[in-house]
């Protein structure tokens, strides 16, 4: 046996199969069954990390999930994970595990210094101390918190591993695999039910597998649990999920479950996810989340060696380890005596008893004395001594009016506390469950909740194992809608605890409540809780916040019940008139690798490719995300940077001709025979009067006035419409349009259809353009006077089918040619080739924006920011002045949304032909400005304009139509404010010649 | 994640939803007073309590549809078409 503290014959490990890791870089062996903390328990060792503040020598409070000390980091590189509680982490050979939270040494640190310091971080310490003076705080106070705070450190290297998501939906859901979760799963189950049970642990069985004495038909516990959970896993409709915690509770009985699938494995298959997060949709859920014991509160009861005696029970009879050579048992429960009972029989020494409790009785007292252990009634631990690992306790009488004697030093190398049971009700409170106190048991119990939800077991105070299985059976009948469950006779068993304690333990002299701690893991102190009472801190969720008790990573597990005692008796009133704080997701913490699931790299968002990327990247696009689509910014040649390259495409644009992918232009086919009524409601644009075959510049607005999207609308035939859209607004429109068509206008016969992606948009623009196209539309007249600029012919090109626009926005002679998106890449090819002979150029969206901004035209969400009217950016002649009605015109008419000052849309030109703004600078009245200034407006679009071989820019400015010739500046970062002048935001060919040609 | 019943397909969960706001807004005539407008525009109700408000089945059948919902828990109380009157919970809620 390895370990000089390993029991033989004794836990659930495999003493076969050796098991070697690696702790602060040290070997450690244990055995196949073994978390971290076992196996360096075996070893003698409880030393396991230091504190987050005071930087205090830490050892396992506990055995489960609501560990507050032994936090550890766990593997290397990628797959560190921090944060880990030892006492979960079941080890592997060859895992490397690192103690957190010391420098440089776990043994010796520096940082404790802060505990001699402790007088002087008092609750509230934050914020008191770095108010003053205002400017220490970005250069002192900010980064040195910063260094201190936190609890281990975050990884830094990818993560290798990839996490799953998985939605389920069952009948009945069981958190906890207790004896009440196994109950109310069996129940459940056959009664047809289909039932998920999850467990956080390796197994299940919960409080069963450590408890040597209850006997279940004849049945030792551990043997009842392996036979249920084989009958379970013979019911098809039933699925055991262990190594998987409930976390969350989400409304609608959706909860949210944590399988951690390899963490337990040495070498873990390749194609498994690491963890998988389930989103589980219950028709009915049993809660069987067990209860907490609680720590007690007294002078140094962080040391290490200082534990729960639960937790050294588990650490028996799981993992076949004495925590210690001598015990202390300071407990206000009758179950320690229990453990004080199993760790006598297991050889271990029990020093004494000290029970809080005046006259404690019955079997389990009578047993202990009986035993040969010593009892001590009416006794406190007044404080435990020792540093790394606690070597004694003073035991004090406690006299009938509750003052406090002296005591005697007790040596020992391990106390045990236990006061009392807290029933765990995170997930009911989650769900929204109501809270009630019970006088009798001393603490918080499920009320009633507005979810689909039962508690069973000692999660709602029902501690009896044969009360316990009742109650998991009746839970499960209840969800499952069953008549009749399994019976089990409990042959032998303790009666349930009776007492309890909450609050600090009563003491002798006003002594060191600084070192009395609350909160292990955020080391709060009950001096820290009862300074914010007394600084008049009286709602226990203030009293949270300003001492941070409860907020560290275990939720307050072990410490939000002391807490509450606490501020009860400071203020003298009862537990219920206080409250509780409110319990927040997760129960545990998740990784974000979990919450990611495969949400991360080229799977974080959808990909949208327009029907010529492929095209584009065979031809070296340089490409920018637009939205979800994937787009061609730019198509460098050899040795050109994106400048050269787009100033190259935007002279080929006005020279010859350049072919353009517009396919992600949102496109919605309005149709039916209210069609033009629908468009002249929704559109501030008039409809009725454009012809079949023709085409329009449609802006549509909210009804607050404000402009929402823009794009270009054919008339295909009297009762149907080709509408175009932004790229960004497409999903927006469609859904504005079926909101006005569904809910206001239900009397209007149209339809809507998306027809962005059927239809691909190949732009060709250029004063060449008519030149490459003619010949390839099939007879099609395109000629200027048969097809005017605004024109829509519907034909085909090489045979297919095609709806022509001819429209542009760069100013110049352009079609953009609709063919369905499947046979898009072969018309595209087709005008290619064609257009070689002519120096055809392709080009991307940035030579677009530049080139619409050289004629002034705005792009909606660059120029506009969901407060523009149509005035406001130059398009109230876009505004029908005699529909009666139409979305946004009563707003128009608002006097706010026609003041002069309104920002308008104007163009900038610099002094300097050659510097281009930024895009976003704000303009100012005068270069010197004294701060704070206010601007009067701001830079919205900043190119260098090839076709003027200068910068251009187009900026929102108060007024800005009434100032043109005016100067503003322009405040820079790097230098002196840049003069600008105001003009006309139409740049280029002013009188459209190039655009009719 | 709520569960929403859409009259027209049936219970899904809320990722298939887009919520519409407060329900029984009727859009006023053009003709209306500047504050009358501004009502519409920007008034509402802040229920704490059943709320009537719209969902539509944005990743589904695309419909509108009322429902009754109580802020304070999540539960939804009624679905209902649009067009058809806020249904009348009597005592219930």
């Amino acid at each position: 046996m390895s370990g000089a503290f390993r029991l033989a014959g004794r836990g659930c490990i495999d003493t076969t199969r050796p098991v070697v890791f690696r702790f602060d870089g040290q070997m450690v062996r244990g055995y196949a069954g073994d978390t971290v903390a076992s196996a360096l328990l075996a070893e003698g060792r409880h030393l396991m990390g230091r504190s987050f503040k005071y930087h205090r020598p830490r050892g396992p409070v506990s055995a489960g999930s609501d560990e507050p000390n032994a936090l550890i980091g766990v593997g290397e590189g990628g797959r560190y994970t921090p944060n880990l509680r030892a006492t979960q982490v079941e080890i592997y050979g060859g895992m490397v595990a690192v103690s957190q939270n010391r420098a440089p040494s776990l043994r010796f640190d520096i940082g404790a210094l802060n505990t001699l310091a402790a007088p002087l971080l008092p609750a509230g310490f934050y914020y008191k101390t770095f108010m003053w003076p205002r400017g220490f705080w970005d250069k002192v106070y900010e980064p040195l918190i910063r260094r201190a705070a936190g609890l281990g450190r975050a990884p830094t290297a990818p993560d290798p591993d990839h996490y799953a998501l998985h939605y389920a939906h069952c009948d009945v859901l069981v958190a906890g695999g207790g004896p009440a979760g196994l109950a109310a799963a069996l129940a459940a189950g056959q009664a047809g039910a289909r039932v998920i049970l999850c467990d956080e642990n390796a197994e299940c069985g919960g409080s069963l597998l450590t408890d040597t004495y209850s006997l279940i038909d004849g049945l030792p516990c551990g043997e009842w649990v392996v036979r249920i959970v084989a009958e379970l896993q013979r019911l098809p409709n039933v699925q055991l999920l262990t190594r998987c915690s409930a976390f969350n509770y989400g409304p609608h009985n959706m909860v949210a479950l944590n399988q951690r699938l390899t963490d337990h494995l040495a070498m873990p298959p390749t194609d498994m996810p690491r963890e998988r997060i389930w989103q589980v949709r219950a028709r009915e859920v049993v809660l069987a989340a067990g209860a907490l014991e609680r720590v007690l509160v007294f002078e140094g009861n962080d040391r290490p060696g200082i534990m729960l005696a639960s937790a050294a029970r588990t650490y028996l009879h799981r993992y076949g380890v004495a925590c210690g050579r001598k015990a202390i048992v300071v407990t206000a429960d009758d179950a320690a005596y229990r453990v004080a009972l199993d760790l006598a029989e297991a050889g271990m020494k029990v020093a004494a008893i000290a029970d809080l409790r005046p006259a404690p009785g019955g079997p389990l007292v009578e047993a202990a004395r009986a035993r040969g252990i010593e009892v001590l009634p009416a006794t406190t631990i007044q404080r435990a001594h020792g540093h790394l690992r606690v070597t004694g306790a003073e035991l004090a009488p406690v006299g009938a009016d509750g003052t406090v004697g002296k005591g005697r030093t007790v040596s020992c190398d391990l106390v045990l506390m236990s006061g009392g049971f807290t029933p765990s009700l995170h997930l009911h409170s989650q769900a929204r469950g109501a809270l009630r106190f019970d006088d009798a048991l001393g603490v918080y119990l499920p009320g009633e909740s507005i979810e689909r939800v039962r508690s069973a077991g000692s999660c709602r105070g029902v501690f009896a194992l044969d009360d316990v299985l009742r109650d998991g059976v009746a839970a499960g009948l209840a969800a499952a809608g069953g008549e009749t469950g399994p019976v089990w006779t409990v042959t032998r068993q303790d009666a349930p605890g009776t007492g309890g304690f909450a609050g600090v333990l009563p003491r002798r002299g006003p002594g060191h409540l600084a070192l009395a701690f609350v909160d292990f893991q955020n080391d709060v102190t009950a001096k820290d809780v009862k300074l914010a009472v007394r600084e008049g801190f009286r709602s226990i969720e203030h009293v949270k916040r300003y001492t941070t008790t409860g907020m560290a990573t275990d939720q307050g597990k072990g410490s939000n019940v002391n807490a509450l005692a606490i501020v009860s008796n400071v203020l003298g009133r009862r537990p219920e008139e206080i409250g509780l704080t409110t319990y927040r997701p997760p129960y545990t913490p998740v990784t974000f690798g979990a919450f990611a699931g495969h949400a991360r790299g080229d799977q974080f968002d959808p990909l949208r490719l327009p029907p010529m990327d492929a095209w584009a990247r065979a031809q070296g696009a340089v490409f920018e995300d637009v939205g979800l689509w994937r787009r061609a910014r730019y198509f460098p040649r050899a040795g050109e940077d994106m400048a050269m390259a787009v100033a190259r495409e935007c002279r080929a644009v006005r020279a010859v001709a350049g072919i353009f992918d517009a396919s992600t232009l949102g496109k919605i086919e309005v149709a039916g025979p209210d069609a033009a009524e629908f468009m002249n409601r929704f559109y501030v644009n008039a409809w009725t009067k454009l012809g079949v075959g023709k085409c329009r510049y449609g802006l549509v607005c909210r009804d607050s006035g404000f402009v929402y999207d823009d794009g270009v609308v054919g008339r295909i035939a009297a009762d149907r419409f080709h509408v175009t859209t932004t790229t960004g607004g497409a999903a927006g429109v469609l859904n504005m349009m079926e909101d006005y068509l569904q809910t206001e206008w239900p009397d209007l016969d149209v339809w809507l259809t998306s027809i962005t992606e059927q239809w691909a948009v190949i732009a060709l623009q250029g004063p060449r353009a008519r030149d490459i196209l003619a010949p390839l539309v099939d007879g099609l007249d395109i000629s200027a006077g048969a097809m005017p600029h605004m024109a829509l012919r519907e034909g085909t090109i090489g045979g297919v089918p095609m709806r022509l626009f001819r429209v542009s926005f760069t100013g110049e002679l352009g079609y953009e040619i609709n063919v369905p998106s499947s046979q898009a890449q072969a018309v595209w090819d087709r005008v290619w080739q064609a257009g070689a002979a002519f120096g055809l150029t392709p080009y991307g969206t940035e030579a677009m924006h530049v080139l619409r901004a050289e004629k002034g035209y705005l792009i909606v969400g660059q120029e506009t920011d969901g407060t523009m009217t149509p005035g406001d950016v130059g398009c109230s002649w876009a505004v029908s002045k005699v529909k009666p009605d139409f979305i946004g015109k009563r707003a128009l008419a608002l006097p706010a949304l026609n003041a002069p000052d309104r920002l308008q849309m104007v163009g900038v030109l610099t002094d300097d032909p050659r510097l281009v703004l930024e895009e976003g600078m704000q303009l100012v009245p005068a270069a010197d400005s004294p701060m704070p200034m206010s601007a009067e407006g701001h830079v919205t679009s900043s190119y260098f304009s090839p076709a003027l071989d200068r910068s251009i820019a187009i900026a929102m400015v108060k007024g800005g139509r009434g100032r043109m010739g005016t100067s503003l500046y322009a405040p820079s970062l790097d230098g002196p404010a840049v003069k600008v002048m105001l003009v006309d935001p139409v740049f280029y060919d002013p009188e459209g010649a190039r655009l009719n040609g | 994640m709520l569960l929403i019943d859409c009259p027209y397909c049936g219970p899904r969960a809320e990722i298939e939803f887009a919520y519409g706001g407060e329900a029984h807004i009727a859009r006023p005539a053009a003709d209306v007073s500047e504050v009358e407008w501004s009502a519409f525009l920007y008034l509402r109700d802040n229920t704490k309590g059943v709320l009537a408000e719209r969902w539509r089945h944005s990743h589904g059948c695309g419909r509108f549809f009322n429902a009754l919902r109580d802020t304070r828990t999540d539960q939804f109380h009624a679905f209902y078409e649009i067009g058809t009157p806020r249904p009348d919970m009597g005592g219930a809620v």
